[in-house]
């Protein structure tokens, strides 16, 4: 064996172990939620074959239906209005004279750092005091605030990569900022945006503590607050069944992740650069 | 254009501009900074969550910093930091060294794995990994198959080994980050630097302290900001899998904030709580930037 190939078979067996560690955990619940109901499997043997009960089970008794629904309202609520304000912003800041951008760039990167476990008791005193405790809004409305930051920094940076000779020659025809801005310049920035809306549709979804407060009614829970509140219900407390519960709620970004993998890797990866 | 416009001076301010960034920071004012604002007005009272605010001044503060069990949240923070964070990217970086110049295929399958536990809710993860660690779950399966029933036991409800058993959760979480990471960093390092290391006869391990890493310092520094912070406020990992107990054994600050506010009705506490938790956030983010920063 020549030495490049010794390294590549050496690169090959460390990231084949690492993706088998990052994949057992998900295997080993997978073989779980699929097992016969009413058997023990170890997690250290194969099923012997392959039962959809616990599924079922799992979606009729942990309501997932109307926990997924919850949740695709609130993602779509939270990632359209925080698009369309980042964008706005950031437009604004990069292409557009605004007095004092330090101060306000400043205070968004507050934001950016704020542990949000701190301010989620005023958000509830606050909310409840509006009569919005237990409604979609209490979720969505926090949830822009709190992306807007990143949003603005990630379009930002984006809005800086298109050339200026481009907006200058609409601006000497006489085009308004509004029309540069939605005729010229966003068609250039559209993949950006995508990579962000597929960033915040996953960050909004995973979201937990804030529906856990906000959120007592069970019809109005998110599928990561009905997973809880289905995984510590002793009356549920088979493990094979949560587990196909787990598996619900994990679905649908697992699916968006298979199609826009590409899209988030870098998306996470440059992104965290960036700033 | 009126004639009017050449009487105007040349640099007045266009407030139009202002209307583009309005609606972004009136939802940021309203739901991010108003809330802190109103967080550290709290924490210097006490407050039942009903009647009125008394004010008490830094007494919550002296109050907290005094109470054993809140110190220790913060040392079990600490020690989630060295599995959150320092495991991850030591792993990510001997990864990385080892990986220079090799280009292999199906690299983009890899990363698709290795990046999973990023995309998926803590609280799907909690659930794996608490059937993992269960009394009769695959790690004590997988120990009395080789013999090693002495060994096995209820992981996450033992005093001594709860902690470090969520924190090798949280490095399962962020040693795929950290590997790609530094790996897509590695890559845009000019290979003329590592040709100039050879020729000065630098070993492995030379080249390693004396090429790559130095030129890995951004990614070093954006990997330590995410995974300190996520250690340091993990609600979601810790709520699912062992609620902070056994006792206290795991109880970290985030969690505490959210029995103080809503479980205890200490409102003021928790409050003063949130704002240490946050002090000590911004404390650790710009130690880190002050120490990594590029020296001139």
């Amino acid at each position: 064996m020549n030495y490049k190939n010794r390294e590549k078979v050496i690169a090959h067996s460390i990231f084949l172990l690492g993706s088998l560690i990052v994949l057992y955990p998900f295997i080993s619940i997978l073989f779980l939620a699929l097992s016969e109901p009413g058997t023990r499997i170890s997690g250290f043997t194969v099923p012997s074959g392959i039962y959809f009960d616990n599924f079922i089970k799992a979606w009729t008794a942990g309501g997932f239906s109307k926990g997924l629904l919850n949740s695709f309202i609130v993602v779509i609520g939270v990632v359209s209005v925080t698009i369309f304000c980042s964008t706005l912003a950031a437009y604004a800041f990069e292409k557009l004279d605004i007095f004092g951008v330090t101060p306000l760039l400043a205070l968004l990167l507050l934001g950016l750092v704020l542990p949000y476990e701190s301010i989620v008791i005023s958000l509830y005193y606050s909310m409840k005091s509006y009569g919005l405790t237990n409604t979609h809004w209490s979720l969505i409305l926090p949830q822009i605030g709190l992306s807007i930051p990143f949003s603005i920094f990630w379009l930002r940076a984006s809005f800086k990569s298109i050339p200026k000779s481009l907006s200058e020659a609409a601006k000497i025809e006489g085009a308004s900022s509004f029309i540069i801005l939605t005729k010229i310049l966003i068609p250039q920035i559209v993949p950006a945006i995508l990579t962000l809306t597929v960033l915040l549709f996953v960050w909004t979804w995973n979201e937990f503590l804030l529906a856990l407060i906000m959120i007592q009614d069970a019809d109005m829970r998110t599928a990561p607050l009905a997973l809880s509140y289905f995984a510590g219900n002793k009356r549920y407390g088979d493990p094979a069944i949560t587990a196909a519960a787990a598996i619900w709620v994990a679905l649908p970004v697992l699916i968006a992740y298979i199609f826009l993998q590409r899209r988030f890797i870098s998306g996470m990866v440059t992104g965290a650069v960036k700033e | 254009m009126s004639t009017n416009n050449i009487y105007r001076p040349q640099n007045k301010i266009d407030y139009s501009s202002y209307l583009y960034i309005l609606p972004a920071f009136i939802l940021y004012i309203l739901f991010v900074i108003f809330p802190l604002g109103d967080t550290l007005l709290t924490s210097f009272t006490e407050w039942n969550g009903i009647s009125e605010k008394k004010w008490v001044g830094f007494e919550q503060y002296s109050k907290n910093l005094a109470n054993k069990k809140i110190t220790s949240s913060i040392k079990h923070s600490f020690i989630l930091i060295i599995f959150y964070s320092f495991l991850p990217i030591i792993i990510g970086l001997i990864i990385a060294g080892i990986m220079i110049r090799v280009k292999i295929q199906g690299l983009a399958t890899y990363r698709a794995i290795l990046f999973l536990p990023q995309i998926l809710s803590m609280i799907v993860v909690g659930i794996s990994w608490r059937w993992i660690y269960a009394p009769k779950g695959p790690l004590n399966s997988g120990l009395d198959f080789f013999g090693l029933e002495d060994v096995s036991r209820a992981w996450l409800g033992s005093f001594d080994y709860a902690l470090p058993f969520v924190g090798l959760i949280g490095t399962w979480v962020m040693f795929g980050f950290t590997m790609i990471l530094f790996i897509a960093g590695v890559q845009k390092i000019p290979s003329e630097l590592y040709d100039a290391a050879k020729v000065d006869g630098a070993g492995a391990i030379a080249e390693f302290f004396n090429v790559t890493l130095p030129n890995l310092r951004g990614e070093i520094i954006v990997a330590l900001i995410f995974t300190v912070t996520l250690a340091l406020r993990n609600f979601d990992l810790i709520y699912i899998t062992t609620g902070g107990g056994p006792g206290t054994s795991t109880m970290i600050p985030s969690m505490f904030i959210y029995k103080k506010a809503f479980q205890m009705n200490q409102v003021g506490s928790a409050s003063s709580l949130g704002i240490m938790l946050t002090l000590l956030i911004f404390t650790l983010v710009s130690l880190i930037l002050i120490i990594f920063r590029e020296k001139k």
